[in-house]
């Protein structure tokens, strides 16, 4: 997501790299070539992704309902209406974006706290060689690589009520209660869904603790020995300093991919969410496309992408700053 | 390091809970799909009453699962094989060549990768349509239109990884084949490619995985006939009944493949995947 090395001064590669000596129309050539390379892909960002994007914008200031999806042009102009509208606090709609957000604010934190613990504790259980190490890593990965709407399918039938294999361990086998909860639908439902999310997400932070705490070198490790550090001092003193670049990259993708979710969501509950459970992709694509007012979905649409921009800007601020300091 | 004892007694137990969490679905999955139907309507039960092959007999007849499998096959397969004859292009640019520019590139398609999919889906899905009714391009509900809209996550994660592969090819070959008489595309083709094939092979993989598992497209921009896995599964809750016996069945045979192939992987895709996440 974020190049790690700033590219270093146009064309001093070039100059100090290869063959000292060639004919001008060569180096000229030899110049034009990566914008070649390049322009393929240029191409297809510009299609999938530029221009559907302004156009989205565009779509967010008119009045695009079932009526004109299909003749756009005549779509009459809406101005900031839609912005109006979704933004209303005190109606129905306003309440219920508001709602949303909040609640997938919550889901975010949640799910990331409870990924990034299990992932450390596990990172930290398999930094060093022991029986059954590589077995258990592979297990780990078993979560990531499965297709999300097959594995998220399977807790919801494990999620079931009647037929279902947790109420069955919680109350015919533990009597823990005697009532059988809902997990799909309700005040259970939020909860449910961090459970299905943290179990999607936790293996791909454990991959990449792993990955940074591999390169930690092991002489930092002896030397905190050493000076009597214990396992916990030198997670304290050696492992969390040396992760700080893999995490501030790790917190932020983890961060973002959650808010954005909408894969889980969708093969948990289907097309609509119970209200404690709506995050903010579903409830959009609520608003799109079961209601089709396409206008007020491009409106929150690009409320979510300003959103999602100011955070991800003071977050890069404030851990480049961190980084000045130390 | 010297390892206490309450370490590897938490690690012992902790490692086996954290297991036990991973595995609870692939258990319920792999005993459910073997399970006859009155297994599953009633209680739970952790183990089959009978172990038997039916579910994976009737799930090809309870929905046109073959048809659904065919559609994301030649989806996932078509877009992850183009993002990564485009990204391979590009990502040698940005790994061999400093030139103007070359820093905003990374960061725009970088930055593409963290927006919403919603946010292209609304635009892209009117664009369909209009392109439908106006020029009589049929793009949604087909193939070709879900495979464009594809690359909008496809393209970008090839993009940034292949650049992390081609980075760890060592520039000496470069040289070298420069050395022998290749000009650039020459040294490209016959070594830079040849020596980055494994992380190829695990960019492929990956884009075949998320694309296969893909959902918020598929669900608005297919028909029955272009419906690909990740939708059609639904089909097996009907009015009457809900097949778990077959939903589980299947969900078992179109994931066998993915995560096969991603172990058999693991350790390039990991080496990618981290590479460009997390420098």
């Amino acid at each position: 997501m974020i190049t790690a090395n700033p590219a270093p001064e146009a064309g001093t590669e070039a100059r100090t790299g290869s063959t000292p000596v060639r004919a001008p129309r060569r180096r000229k050539k030899r110049q034009l070539l990566p914008y070649l390379l390049l322009l393929p892909v240029v191409v297809a960002e510009l299609l999938i992704h530029i221009v559907p994007m302004f156009i989205g914008v565009g779509m967010s200031f008119l009045g695009l309902t079932q009526f004109f999806i299909r003749n756009w042009t005549k779509a009459p102009g809406a101005g900031l209406d839609n912005y109006r509208f979704v933004l209303q606090f005190d109606e129905a709609s306003g309440k219920a974006l508001l709602h949303s957000f909040w609640t997938t604010i919550q889901f975010t934190v949640i799910v990331l706290a409870l990924s990034w613990a299990l992932a450390m504790a596990a990172a930290v259980w398999t930094q060093h060689a022991f029986r059954g190490r590589g077995l258990v890593r592979t297990i780990f990965l078993i979560p990531y690589a499965l297709p999300v709407f097959a594995s998220v399918i399977t807790w919801s039938f494990m999620l079931q009520r009647d037929n279902g294999m947790v109420n069955h361990v919680l109350v015919d086998q533990l009597h823990l209660t005697d009532e059988r909860p809902f997990w799909l639908i309700g005040d259970h439902s939020f909860w449910a869904l961090i459970v299905v999310e943290v179990w999607r997400l936790w293996p791909f932070a454990f991959l990449a603790l792993t990955a940074g705490m591999s390169s930690i070198p092991a002489e930092q490790y002896e030397a905190a020995a050493i000076d009597g550090a214990g396992v916990l001092r030198s997670v304290r003193f050696v492992t969390l300093p040396n992760l700080r670049s893999v995490n501030q990259v790790l917190l932020l993708v983890l961060f973002l991919w959650t808010f954005n979710e909408f894969t889980v969501p969708y093969t948990f509950f289907g097309k609509s969410a119970p209200e404690q459970a709506d995050l903010i992709s579903m409830h959009i694509y609520q608003n799109s496309f079961v209601t089709w007012n396409f206008g007020t979905g491009s409106a929150m649409s690009v409320l979510l992408l300003l959103f999602l921009l100011a955070v991800t800007a003071v977050y890069l601020l404030l851990t480049r700053k961190k980084d000045v300091d130390a | 390091m010297r390892e206490p004892r309450w370490f590897v007694w938490s690690r012992r137990i902790g490692l086996s809970l954290l297991s036990l969490f991973a595995l609870l679905p692939v258990w319920v999955m792999v005993t459910t799909s073997l399970k006859p139907l009155g297994d599953v309507q009633g209680e739970f039960r952790w183990f089959p009453s009978t172990v038997t092959l039916d579910a994976f007999v009737e799930m090809w007849r309870t929905i046109p699962l073959g048809r659904y499998f065919l559609n994301s096959l030649v989806v996932s397969l078509t877009a992850s094989v183009a993002s990564v004859a485009l990204a391979l292009l590009a990502a040698y640019a940005v790994s061999r060549y400093r030139f103007r520019g070359r820093q905003l590139f990374s960061v725009t398609v970088l930055s593409t990768q963290m927006f919403p999919g919603i946010l292209f889906l609304l635009p892209l899905f009117v664009i369909f349509v209009n392109l439908g009714q106006q020029l009589g391009i049929d793009l949604y509900g087909s193939r070709p239109g879900l495979i464009i809209t594809y690359l909008t996550f496809t393209l970008p994660f090839s993009v940034w990884m292949l650049v992390g592969y081609l980075d760890s090819v060592p520039r000496e070959l470069d040289e070298a084949a420069a050395v022998d008489g290749n000009g650039p595309m020459g040294a490209f083709f016959r070594v830079v490619i040849p020596a980055a094939v494994p992380g190829i092979v695990a960019v492929l993989i990956y884009a075949f995985m998320t694309a296969w598992g893909e959902v918020l497209f598929a669900s608005v921009l297919t028909d029955e006939s272009t419906r690909t896995l990740a939708v059609g599964l639904q089909g097996y809750a009907t009015q009457n009944n809900v097949y778990w016996n077959q939903i589980m069945a299947a969900s078992l045979t179109v994931s066998a493949p993915v995560v096969v192939g991603f172990l058999l992987l693991q350790r390039y895709l990991v080496a990618g995947l981290t590479a460009g996440s997390v420098k």
